[in-house]
Order: C-alpha cells, then sequence, then structure tokens
C-alpha cells in the first residue's frame, strides 16, 4: 500500500508537467485547429532559459537565496520562451494560416526540428546537468515525499487556477473562446484575432516553460532532445483527455503520469512508453474524442 | 443618444461610389454606386442573386472589392475608406458592425458572454490588457460592471433578459436573430448592416423585429439591411435601393420604387422583350436587366 501510494505521488509529480505541456497543445489547437508540433521543444527551450538564468545566478551572485533564484528562473524563462514562441507564430505559422491544414503542420515539425538542432549547436549535443536545488525530503511512515514534489504540485494547481481564470472569467479568455468558435465573427465583432492568437502561443509557451523549468529541477539535467519525448508524451496527454478541452489536457497529463509510474513500478520500466500508448490506442477506440473531449459538431 | 442637427440627419454616412466585385469571370457587382443617409434606415432589395450579400461583404471587410470606393463618415467627421482597413478595425475604428442571413453566434458561449465579446475592446484597455484586471483594479471593476449593464439594456430591448446565462446554441431561431442584432449593438455602432433579419421569422417575430429596429434607428444608429420580405422593408425603410445582377435599378423613397416599372420587372420575372418593352415606353437608351 505504501509502495502504491508512493508512486502515486511520483505520478502526479510526472503527470503535472505532462499536463502543462498538455494545455499548449490543446489551447492551440483549440484556437487554430493546428498541432504546433514544436511544442515540445518549446518545453525544452523553457528548461534550457531556466539553466541559464541558473548558472548566471550561481556564477554572479553566488549564496542568492533558493527561492529567489528559482523564482528568477521561472520569470526569465517564461518571458524568453513567450517570446520564442510569439516569434515562431509570427514568422512561421501565420502566413500559412489559410493555406491547406497539411502546411502548418509539417512546418511546426520543421520548427521542431529548427528548434532541437540550434540548441544542439549553441549548447554541445551532452546532457547539461545542475546541482540539485530542492533537497528536503519529508517522511510520512514509509512514503518518502521530496520538496520539490510538492512544489511542483503546488506550482502547477496554482497555474492551472490562474489560467482557469484568464480563459472563462476576462475579456480577454473571452475573446479567445469567440475566436476559438468563428474567427471571422469576432474580428467583426472588433477582436483583433492576429493578437489573440499570438497571446495564445505566448501563454502556452510561459506554461510550457514552468513545465521544462520543473522538469529540470526534478531530474537535473537537460538535453537538446528533451522536447520530444516528453513533447510526445504531452501531445498524447492532450489527445487522450480530449483535444481542445483544457480539463481534459491536465486529466490526461496525469493519467499519462500515474500510467507511466505505476507501470514502472510493477511491471517493467522498459515498456512504460508501450503502456502509455498502448492506453491511448484502446481510449481513442472506444472514445475517438478523448475523455472529456466534445464530439466536432458541424457547422452549418 | 439624442438625434443631432437637421443638417446631421441629413448627412451621409456611407457612400459606395462605382464598387464593382468580380469572382473569376462572374460580375457579381458592376458599378454600383449609393447613399446611405446619417439616422435612417436605408434597405438593400433585389431578386436571388443580385449581389445584395456581396455589397454586404464588400462593405464589412470579408471581400476585398475589384473597384470602387467605400467611404465611412462618422458622426466626428472622420472619413474611413473601409476597403483599405483590416477586418477587425472596420468595427473598433470605423464603427460597421453586421448580422449575418445565417446566423452566426459563439453558440458555446453563453447569451451574456456573447454581448460581452462584442465590448471586447472597451473591457481590454479598461483591464489593461488583462494584467490589470487581474489586480482587480477598480477601474476595471467599473468598466465591467458598465459592459454588463450595457449588456443588459440590449438584452431587455431584445426581449432575452430570462436566457442571460443560457448557451446562445439553446435558443430559438427567433430569439437567436434577435441576439445577433443585440450584440451587434453591443459594440456601439454608427452603421449597423443586417442581413435579412426577418428571414425565417413568422408574422407575429417579424412585427418585433420592426418595432427593434425602429428603436434602434430612434437611438441614432443607422441601419443598412438586407431584406425579402416587402412588408418589412416598405414599413420600416426610409430609403431603398434595388439592384438586380449586380446594378442598381432604383433608388428611392419606398413609394418610389414600388411602382417603377423596372424594380416591378425585376420582381415579377417577366421576359426580356418584355423589360424591354417596358423600357423604350420609358425612353431610357440603355437596357440593363434581364441581359447579362
Amino acid at each position: 500500500m505504501e509502495y502504491f501510494i508512493q508512486q502515486l505521488a511520483n505520478g502526479l509529480t510526472l503527470g503535472s508537467i505532462y499536463g502543462l505541456v498538455a494545455i499548449g497543445y490543446t489551447m492551440v489547437y483549440g484556437i487554430i485547429g493546428m498541432i504546433n508540433f514544436a511544442h515540445g521543444d518549446i518545453f525544452m527551450l523553457g528548461g534550457f532559459a531556466a539553466l541559464i538564468v541558473f548558472l548566471i545566478l550561481t556564477t554572479f551572485f553566488a549564496g542568492i537565496p533558493v527561492a529567489l533564484a528559482l523564482l528568477l528562473m521561472l520569470i526569465i524563462a517564461m518571458l524568453m520562451t513567450g517570446l520564442w514562441n510569439w516569434t515562431i507564430e509570427r514568422i512561421a505559422y501565420r502566413p500559412l494560416r489559410g493555406s491547406f491544414r497539411l502546411a502548418p503542420l509539417i512546418t511546426a515539425i520543421g520548427m521542431s526540428i529548427v528548434l532541437s538542432n540550434f540548441i544542439q549547436v549553441t549548447q554541445g549535443p551532452r546532457n547539461k546537468p545542475i546541482p540539485p536545488l530542492v533537497t528536503d525530503v519529508y517522511h510520512i511512515g514509509n512514503i518518502t515525499i521530496s520538496l520539490k514534489q510538492i512544489l511542483i504540485v503546488v506550482i502547477t494547481s496554482i497555474l492551472l487556477f490562474a489560467f482557469w481564470y484568464i480563459v472563462n472569467k476576462t475579456p480577454l479568455g473571452r475573446a479567445q473562446r469567440a475566436t476559438e468558435q468563428d474567427r471571422k465573427m469576432a474580428a467583426l465583432l472588433g477582436v483583433d484575432v492576429d493578437r489573440t492568437i499570438s497571446i495564445t502561443f505566448i501563454m502556452g509557451a510561459a506554461l510550457a516553460a514552468v513545465a521544462g523549468t520543473m522538469y529540470l529541477m526534478y531530474y537535473g539535467v537537460a538535453s537538446f532532445n528533451d522536447g520530444f519525448i516528453p513533447g510526445v508524451k504531452a501531445f498524447t496527454a492532450a489527445v487522450l483527455g480530449g483535444i481542445g478541452s483544457l480539463p481534459g489536457a491536465v486529466l490526461g497529463g496525469l493519467l499519462i503520469g500515474l500510467i507511466e509510474s505505476l507501470w514502472s513500478a510493477y511491471f517493467s520500466i522498459a515498456y512504460k512508453d508501450v503502456a502509455t500508448f498502448a492506453i491511448l490506442a484502446i481510449v481513442l477506440i472506444f472514445k475517438p474524442t478523448g475523455i472529456l473531449g466534445r464530439p466536432e459538431v458541424e457547422k452549418v | 443618444m439624442a438625434t443631432g442637427t437637421t443638417t446631421m440627419t441629413n448627412d451621409t454616412i456611407l457612400k459606395v461610389e462605382h464598387l464593382s466585385m468580380k469572382f473569376g469571370g462572374l460580375m457579381a457587382i458592376n458599378d454600383c454606386s449609393f447613399e446611405a443617409k446619417r439616422g435612417e434606415i436605408t434597405a438593400l432589395i433585389g431578386p436571388n442573386g443580385a449581389g445584395k450579400t456581396t455589397v454586404f461583404n464588400c462593405i464589412t471587410g470579408f471581400y476585398k472589392p475589384t473597384m470602387g470606393m467605400l467611404t465611412l463618415k462618422r458622426s466626428n467627421g472622420k472619413e474611413f475608406l473601409l476597403e483599405r482597413l483590416r477586418d477587425f478595425e472596420i468595427n473598433k475604428v470605423a464603427g460597421v458592425s453586421r448580422t449575418f442571413q445565417n446566423i452566426r453566434l459563439f453558440s458555446g458561449l453563453t447569451v451574456l458572454e456573447n454581448l460581452l465579446v462584442a465590448q471586447h475592446n472597451v473591457l481590454m484597455k479598461a483591464s489593461g490588457f488583462t494584467v490589470l484586471g487581474l489586480l482587480g483594479l477598480p477601474a476595471y471593476k467599473t468598466a465591467a460592471r458598465e459592459a454588463i449593464e450595457k449588456a443588459q439594456y440590449w438584452l431587455e430591448k431584445a426581449d432575452l433578459i430570462d436566457r442571460a446565462d443560457d448557451p446562445a446554441g439553446d435558443l430559438s431561431y427567433g430569439a437567436q436573430r434577435r441576439l445577433e442584432i443585440a450584440r451587434a449593438m453591443c459594440t456601439g455602432p454608427e452603421l449597423l448592416c443586417l442581413d435579412e433579419p426577418a428571414a425565417g421569422l413568422n408574422p407575429k417575430e417579424s412585427l418585433t423585429l420592426n418595432t427593434l429596429l425602429r428603436g434602434i434607428r430612434d437611438e441614432g444608429t443607422s441601419l443598412l439591411l438586407i431584406e425579402h420580405d416587402m412588408s418589412v422593408v416598405m414599413e420600416i425603410s426610409d430609403h431603398v435601393v434595388v439592384l438586380e445582377y449586380g446594378q442598381k435599378i432604383s433608388d428611392g423613397t419606398p413609394d418610389h420604387v414600388k411602382n417603377d416599372p423596372k424594380v416591378i420587372a425585376a420582381y415579377l420575372g417577366v421576359e426580356d422583350e418584355e423589360v424591354e418593352e417596358i423600357e423604350e415606353q420609358l425612353d431610357h437608351a440603355t437596357v440593363e436587366g434581364g441581359t447579362v
């Protein structure tokens, strides 16, 4: 039982990270109907931005409090990554809006390759380790929960709430939902659709940056190809939860995280990805729109 | 809003000059010119396929016209060339709003949210592009309350106040039409373009609509409407423009247009020869209707 709870905690931590990245996939899909395959690499860029900030801080401001360092890493990573994603949308996706559906998809795959290669060339191909930032652990019976796990879950929850609030309660969120439903009509009501889409990309990237920072903190390494496997898993999470649905993305992320850690704990760690994708396939067979996805209503 | 001085009421709000729209080889609108006056209801009528909706699409930025000028003059005297504005600026800057023949509500949003999206620019500015709004600044709270009050005002006018929190897609057809008009009005337009607002309405709903439209005009918004229902057109419009095959064939008061033989010919769909006959009788030099 304790072993199970332990794995549950690990799964939730991992799932939070996937969930944050999955939101970026799902929002962009919702608003422009395109799968941004470069989003996984945006997540990787977020991790690298945090790493660089960390190195600068420890080199020039040695002895800085850990909490402040973490906060700065998060904020700067969010800003940098938001800028990256804004630029990508502006130069690579916007000119293709309105062309056939596959064009932006292929471009996104291209952007993904460009980003990971850019980091490989400029930062080197080796894994970049960082010393553990947060080392406290708590013991409850035989269960060990580390402070960083708690931090990850807490930060994720706060961000999800903030995000939910923005999308559901603010004029910006209303404009995003209106743009999602009928882009042209939103424009005719005075909503600057291009700007709304740009903001969506920036928001998605900011969440990915937080996920990237936490991934770096959790595993202690960053690598140029970190965007691929976690990116695909987060995409899977978005599809599993129902692409286009925000709660679905979080639910999907948590499920994938749990499946992965429970499978690794009770069966073979080598087959954890097989288990994840097998469950995705099964869910999609019985519920093609994902767990919380709405069936696409035909527009008349 | 009080109605302006006599010179203002007789002012032109929209001037369409030599508008042409070509789709491949098809001339959907051919050198069409007309004016809409401030504070009036101008109706655009004509048989199916006459190009009425195309004119609307040019005015509201859906299409870039092949040729011609669309000048909009706001009450503060500023003039805008609609064909040069970006899609969202037609509403935001020029103050033109429209509805569609086939209803285009945000069906997943609630009725109230539909009206709030229409006030996006005001709210966005007041909320300091969301950042200040998240901090709960009083200026934003005031703006948000005003936006809801404005929405309430139009909900009452459109008789939808009880449905404010229902998804827009759940409303009946007639109610959706009224909501579309209310939403267009929430953007605070100076010119409201309505594409067949009475289509599919029963006589009672049609009557409510007439009252709503007259109310809008009396509050100072000019209207341009496409309509098939002659009872609506003749009853509420101050000025009628008739199109056929992309060209203007008549222009004037409802009574003038009603008795224009060209209009009668176009509507009754008489043979080409008969049109020619009538035209000869009228001593017109050119033949416009009937032949392409």
